[in-house]
């Protein structure tokens, strides 16, 4: 593997929500900048920049990432999903996001990518979850509006609208 | 809140690591799965020449038994030893103190084997491997060391590791026979620890390692001490870790949190021993 140099910009490619992309970064752009400034996906909020606070949290090859801590030259070849890939289509919610909108699960929005990615990977494998698996989930998230009840309400509202569903369709439409 | 300038390379096997860290020594770090080193070069608190990438170096993600020891390699994620089927019966101390290290979200990435090399003296894993006597397999171009975890962690986030050296593996020796007990506590939960108490109990004796207070895990071994002698043992103990006062908590608070959570790993441990 050659060695990317720190002054130049190198290509990346990979997949964003099932389609094939590139763009170019310095070794040390962080993917939350890149995903945001040079591919333009800006659903994917910047918070904390040291992994604390969630609203970074994406998928990259089925894993929960904070994207923050993660580098734009690391997800080469990797299957990379956001926000942006929850909704079925572009004027459809997805199961999850209708059961936030109904439950106000969010208010001012800015921390809501990151725990919308953490709650689809997580009932994708967890079909019946447990409140507490649940707020044990979002303790890797802050929430400053909610209080949290709201949205713990939505995941287990969400989880019994999927059940009889099969899990890998988590993101399909109502 | 951005790392400074650094040169890449996506290693493709531990030759081409050990070369990078043979020929640039301080200047190189290695970068597993960046729980806790990316947080440092956002921070700045880490400045190296050349980020060595480890996580596509296949020979490293590996799980092994070998001669009473579990061997843990340098890609192995901390979720994927929190899913592996012999966990709680090989590892019961491992078992019980994993999900207790960050979060879904970040066990998801990070490593057994850096939070080991990151040596935060509030961690899980650094403080498991201490108080079960494990062992941290380095090695360098020319040679390779198995050290002792208590002697491995020199302080806080200190490390008997030299700049040309790796840790290739960490080792956790087989404990299924004893109780075991973890506890620790926290502002939130996956938060670093405010205390952490770790208890291994065998027939023979009672042994309790704390995070968290001093600059690294400390462990004391004890006959099979109960009532006020077991107290006393902790009063002792929690004075000598020499807890001092932080945002979090003050150094009292820290030597009740020992004395308390002290004794109920403890409790849990003999209760678990049947």
């Amino acid at each position: 593997m050659p060695r990317l140099n720190s002054d130049q910009r190198h290509h990346v490619n990979f997949v964003l929500n099932g389609k094939p992309i590139a763009g170019d970064a310095e070794p040390r752009m962080l993917l939350t900048d890149f995903l945001r400034h040079e591919i333009g996906a800006t659903g994917t909020h910047v918070g904390c920049e040291h992994g604390v606070c969630g609203a970074c949290t994406i998928s990259v090859d089925g894993m929960l990432t904070r994207a923050c801590l993660t580098l734009a030259v690391q997800i080469e070849g990797c299957d990379v999903r956001t926000v942006e890939g929850l909704a079925p289509t572009s004027d459809r919610l997805s199961v999850l996001q209708a059961a936030f909108r109904r439950n106000y699960a969010l208010q001012c929005g800015f921390c809501t990518a990151g725990i919308l990615m953490s709650l689809d990977a997580f009932l994708r494998s967890n079909p019946n979850p447990t409140e507490n698996q649940i707020r044990d989930l979002l303790s890797g998230h802050l929430c400053r509006c909610t209080g949290y009840t709201p949205i713990i309400l939505a995941a287990i509202e969400a989880a019994a609208e999927l059940t009889p569903v099969r899990s890998d369709e988590c993101s399909r439409h109502v | 809140m951005k790392p400074a300038v650094f040169d890449y390379v996506r290693a493709e096997s531990a030759d081409e690591v050990l070369e990078i860290l043979a020929k640039e020594g301080a200047d190189a770090r290695i970068i597993a799965g960046g729980q806790s080193f990316m947080a440092m070069l956002n921070m700045r608190l880490a400045r190296p020449k050349v980020l060595v990438d480890i996580m596509r170096v296949g020979s490293f993600d590996r799980i092994e038994e070998a001669s009473g020891q579990i061997v843990i390699g340098a890609g192995v994620r901390q979720a994927k030893l929190l899913g592996w089927d012999e966990l709680a019966a090989k590892l019961p101390l491992v078992a019980l103190a994993l999900p207790w290290t960050g979060h879904v979200q970040t066990r998801s990435r990070g490593t057994i084997c850096g939070s080991i090399a990151h040596a935060d003296p509030s961690a899980e894993l650094p403080l498991s491997l201490i108080a079960l006597g494990g062992t941290v397999h380095l090695r360098s171009l020319k040679k390779r060391r198995g050290v002792p975890a208590a002697e491995y962690i020199t302080g806080m986030m200190s490390t008997a590791r030299a700049d040309d050296e790796m840790i290739e593996a960490v080792s956790f020796p087989v404990t299924s026979e004893r109780g075991h007990g973890f506890r620790e506590i926290a502002r939130r939960h996956g938060d670093f620890a405010i205390v952490a108490c770790a208890a291994i109990v065998s027939d023979k004796g009672i042994r309790l390692a704390v995070g968290g207070v001093a600059d690294k895990p400390e462990v004391r071994d004890w006959p099979r001490l109960a009532d006020s002698a077991l107290d006393d043992a902790l009063n002792v103990f929690a004075y000598e870790l020499d807890a001092r006062d932080d945002v979090h908590a003050t150094g009292r608070y820290r030597r009740e949190l020992v004395r308390r959570v002290g004794r109920a790993v403890i409790e849990e441990a003999v209760q678990c021993l049947g």
